[in-house]
């Protein structure tokens, strides 16, 4: 057994609507990208785990795992994708991880992939809608986008947060995104816009929302011991936890709190002997910007209710005391849903390496990734360390 | 004696001014109201249909007639819109309301008297003991050809009868029909809009069955128009009821409460339903009712009803006529088009 | 095989019709969706049908404005979150209503609506939407 997992390698395909390339490119792309950085041959990958929201809804394919391994020249190996709505990237890391940790797996591919361009957009809407309750949600005509409007209307009445502060973390992101050459839109967008844009379930507008993305991030994780063997810049999955609650968001106590985001901080900081002041940069799922208020406030970083308060005193900006999204976020870097998860430690990882280019918080040593399933009825924390 | 055991109503919320519809199809919007005696219609939402309306209506004929649903043992819907061409419509309201699974249900068409049909068959089977109670429903959403005179004045509304022998609130005294094989309105299986005969309509068809309907109780009940003191014709606009009770010496007084068709349009099925329904809501204990329905192809039921002591005690717990006509929204030509899929492209 | 969603709606008819849930009589509480399990209880809990009353006050609401195939014709339409009187709570739409005027808050009852079809000739799927509590003649008079 191991004591710590190690990344030794990252990679991404550069998100966005990518008309030209279809799951298996941009899967291909990303994974490709991962094992050249991480200096592994093929020969020496054990399994690939792919997370995936909802390919046969997305594209017609299933069975991504036999896919990828295919298409990559890998061979005959263990490969197949787990599934936890939006989470499923962060499932797939902290299967690696366990997979490691448990001695079954020495070195393992880890891959998140969505193409979600190639259908209309009702179809979109639908597919993202069945990681929440479908039966009792979707299907009553509640989008995705209004089952976060819902938590926002309660989080503005409970604790007065402002449209302007619901503005505040794409304005942010997108500042960050800027740097990274990865993400969906490399531009800022002033607060003006973002207050003005197009309502699409009060008061949740257009540049609140996570877009459409087709992206593909990959890793090459493997056991600690091996780690110096490939790389001399590896960093460590110091804790993975995981927590859940009810699939409908109408079943919980509160909707302006996420108790699996609490739970599962807690267990990743005690597992990890860290304070959340030890954390030195985070990436916060912010599918829509009320998500990151929310998730803002169950990590720690502000007392309930002052997320956007936080956000106003630029806290979480890169240079303020808690960095959130520095590479943009699923705002601006784009979400593809599976993706999404890995996407987030790929990041992570850079700024740990200090290969973050233009958007690197200096020093950083320690980072926290939050991947929410749903409206938070899956929650999946990584706590990487150098 | 077989009677109203319990009624309710349901009118939808959208309304659209026959002045708006005429400036459309450049009619003369100004007296396009006072010409038909249409001056609004009710429109169902696109969430609404005959399924939706019945089960309303029906809801609040239990919650009047403080019954249990599980007695109900026969449901006949009459419509000439039901959701389905084939897969009845009163098999949703059954399990909508609560019902039993034994009971009988069937959907009825006969133009705009297929609810009073519905009536008249639960009457026999409550009669004949066959079964406890029937609900009778009759519910529209209709539809006018866009530009046809039809549109001026095609509904959506519906009412439910729950018919029974005991703790009943009006009598039904007797019943009779009148029918012939008379084509003044017809549609054809697979055509979206219904087709009419026309100014042939109203002197063959509606007012020789309505007036026919009407002769025949009143030689049956041997009663003449001093004995009723509320009248009800169906009303396809508001033109006919009123000629049709100046022909046959109605005082005009004695037919206006029922003339529900001046803010709602003709809501076909739920047409003299409602109509009745109205005069339900304000007639004291001891009133007597007279009810001609009309259906297309052609014919009527006409009805004899006694208003009973334990009406004024039921009332005051759903929804009036008044109060759904109260309800409402206006919609504006381009809403309603929408709502009723008169966009060829959506 | 069933036709696309033929028999995924009809074994739902009894409880999206007539909001059928269900009750643990062990710790009193109310749920819908009826659970197979009560949650809390676990294998002490023991639950049995409740009809919910179909009352309640709104939680929280939205204004959907970007909505698939299915609501596209009801757009703008209001999406939300009903406290019923029981205590559980439900997502629904509320109709009958103009959008700017709902509130947290604002007391709804359960009406009976198209939820769906699946396209022009295949089934309709209907079930509970809310509306605003409406005046009723003699009522509380």
């Amino acid at each position: 057994m191991s004591d710590r997992v190690a990344i030794i390698g990252v990679g991404m395909c550069k998100f966005g609507e990518l008309w030209e390339q279809s799951l298996r490119d941009i899967t291909l792309e990303a994974g490709m990208y991962a094992i050249f950085d991480s200096g592994v041959r093929g020969a020496d990958i054990d399994g690939v785990v792919i997370g995936n929201m909802s390919a046969g809804r997305f594209t017609g394919q299933e069975h991504l795992g036999a896919q990828a391994a295919d298409m990559g020249g890998l061979g005959d190996m263990p490969a197949y994708s787990v599934e936890a709505a939006c989470a499923s990237g962060g499932a797939a890391v902290r299967h690696a991880y366990m997979a490691i940790k448990s001695g079954e797996h020495d070195l393992m591919l880890v891959l998140g992939n969505e193409k979600m361009s190639d259908v209309n957009q009702s179809e979109a809407m639908n597919t993202i809608s069945v990681a929440a309750d479908w039966e009792y949600e979707g299907m009553f005509g509640a989008t995705f986008p209004a089952l976060y409007a819902m938590m926002a209307r309660r989080h503005m009445k409970e604790y007065g947060t402002t449209e302007e502060q619901l503005a505040l973390p794409t304005v942010k992101n997108h500042a960050n995104a800027e740097h990274n050459p990865w993400a969906q839109f490399q531009r800022a967008v002033p607060l003006g816009v973002v207050m003005k844009s197009g309502l699409i379930a009060d008061p949740l507008r257009v540049l609140h929302s996570a877009p459409v993305t087709d992206g593909a991030a990959g890793l090459v994780v493997c056991r600690e011991d091996l780690a110096k063997k490939y790389s001399d810049t590896p960093v460590y999955i110091e804790a993975s936890e995981q927590r859940g609650d009810t699939l409908a968001l109408h079943d919980r106590k509160s909707i302006t709190r996420m108790d699996a985001v609490i739970y599962s901080t807690k267990s990743a900081l005690k597992e990890a002997n860290l304070k959340v002041e030890d954390i030195d940069v985070f990436e916060l799922h912010d599918s829509f910007s009320i998500g990151e208020i929310i998730l803002t406030e169950d990590v720690g970083i502000a007392k309930k209710g002052e997320g956007g308060k936080a956000l106003e005193e630029g806290i979480t900006e890169i240079g303020g005391k808690f960095p959130v999204n520095t590479g943009g976020g699923l705002k601006a870097r784009g979400h593809p849903v599976g993706a999404t998860g890995v996407a987030q430690i790929v990041e992570l990882a850079l700024q740990l390496r200090g290969d973050a280019e233009k958007r690197q918080v200096d020093g950083a040593e320690k980072g926290l990734a939050v991947n929410i399933g749903g409206t938070g009825a899956t929650s999946i924390v990584h706590i990487i360390g150098r | 004696m077989v009677g109203i055991v319990g009624y309710g109503v349901y009118i939808p919320r959208y309304r659209i001014k026959t002045s708006d519809i005429a400036d459309v199809w450049g009619e003369d919007s100004a007296r396009i109201g006072k010409g038909l005696g249409v001056f609004e219609k009710s429109v169902p939402g696109p969430d609404e249909d005959v399924a939706t309306i019945s089960v309303e209506a029906a809801r609040n004929a239990i919650k009047l007639a403080q019954i249990d649903p599980t007695d109900i043992g026969a449901i006949y819907v009459g419509s000439e819109s039901h959701p389905y061409a084939v897969k009845p419509t009163g098999t949703i309201v059954a399990e909508a309301i609560g019902c039993s699974h034994d009971l009988t249900c069937a959907d009825y068409e006969f133009a705009c008297k297929a609810g009073t049909a519905a009536i008249q068959t639960t009457m026999g089977l409550v009669k004949s003991k066959m079964v406890k109670l029937g609900l009778a429903i009759g519910s529209d959403t209709a539809q006018g050809r866009p530009g046809d005179a039809l549109e001026y004045s095609a509904a959506a509304g519906g009412a439910a009868y729950i018919v029974g022998l005991k703790n009943i609130i009006a009598t039904i005294e007797e019943t009779v029909s009148f029918t012939t094989d008379t084509p003044d309105f017809w549609r054809r299986e697979g055509e979206d809009f219904p087709s009419h005969g026309a100014r042939f309509t109203g002197e063959p068809a509606y007012f020789r069955h309505v007036g026919e309907g009407a002769k025949s109780l009143f030689k049956k009940t041997k009663t003449t128009i001093d004995d009723y003191d509320y009248f009800v014709f169906h009303m396809p606009n508001g033109k006919f009821p009123v000629a049709m009770g100046a022909q046959l010496g109605v005082p005009p007084e004695k037919l206006e409460d029922s003339l529900v068709v001046r803010q709602i349009g003709n809501t076909y099925s739920g047409s003299a339903m409602i109509g009745l329904a109205r005069v339900l809501d304000i007639a004291k204990p001891g009133a007597r009712i007279f009810v001609v329905a009309y259906g297309s192809g052609a014919g009527s039921d006409a009805f004899a009803i006694k208003v009973e002591d334990a009406i004024e005690e039921r009332r005051g717990e759903v929804p009036t006529v008044d109060d759904y006509i109260a309800r409402k929204t206006y919609v504006n030509y381009a809403t309603y088009a929408k709502y009723r899929g008169k966009i060829k492209a959506m | 095989m069933a036709e696309q969603g033929v028999a995924q709606v009809w074994r739902r008819i009894r409880t999206i019709y007539n909001i059928l849930g269900n009750r643990c009589t062990t710790c009193n509480t109310y749920y819908f969706p009826p659970r197979p399990v009560c949650p809390t209880c676990r294998r002490k809990g023991k639950l049995e049908d409740y009809q919910f009353k179909g009352l309640g006050k709104i939680y929280s609401y939205t204004i959907v404005r970007q909505a698939p195939e299915d609501f596209q014709k009801q757009i703008p339409y209001v999406i939300a979150q009903v406290e019923l009187d029981e205590g559980t709570r439900l997502t629904a739409q509320i109709v009958n209503v103009n959008p700017e005027d709902v509130e947290i808050g604002m007391r709804v009852r359960a009406c009976f609506r198209k939820i769906k079809a699946f396209g022009s000739g295949g089934v309709i799927v209907y079930g509970y939407k809310f509306e605003p509590t409406m005046h009723v003649t003699g009522h509380d008079e």
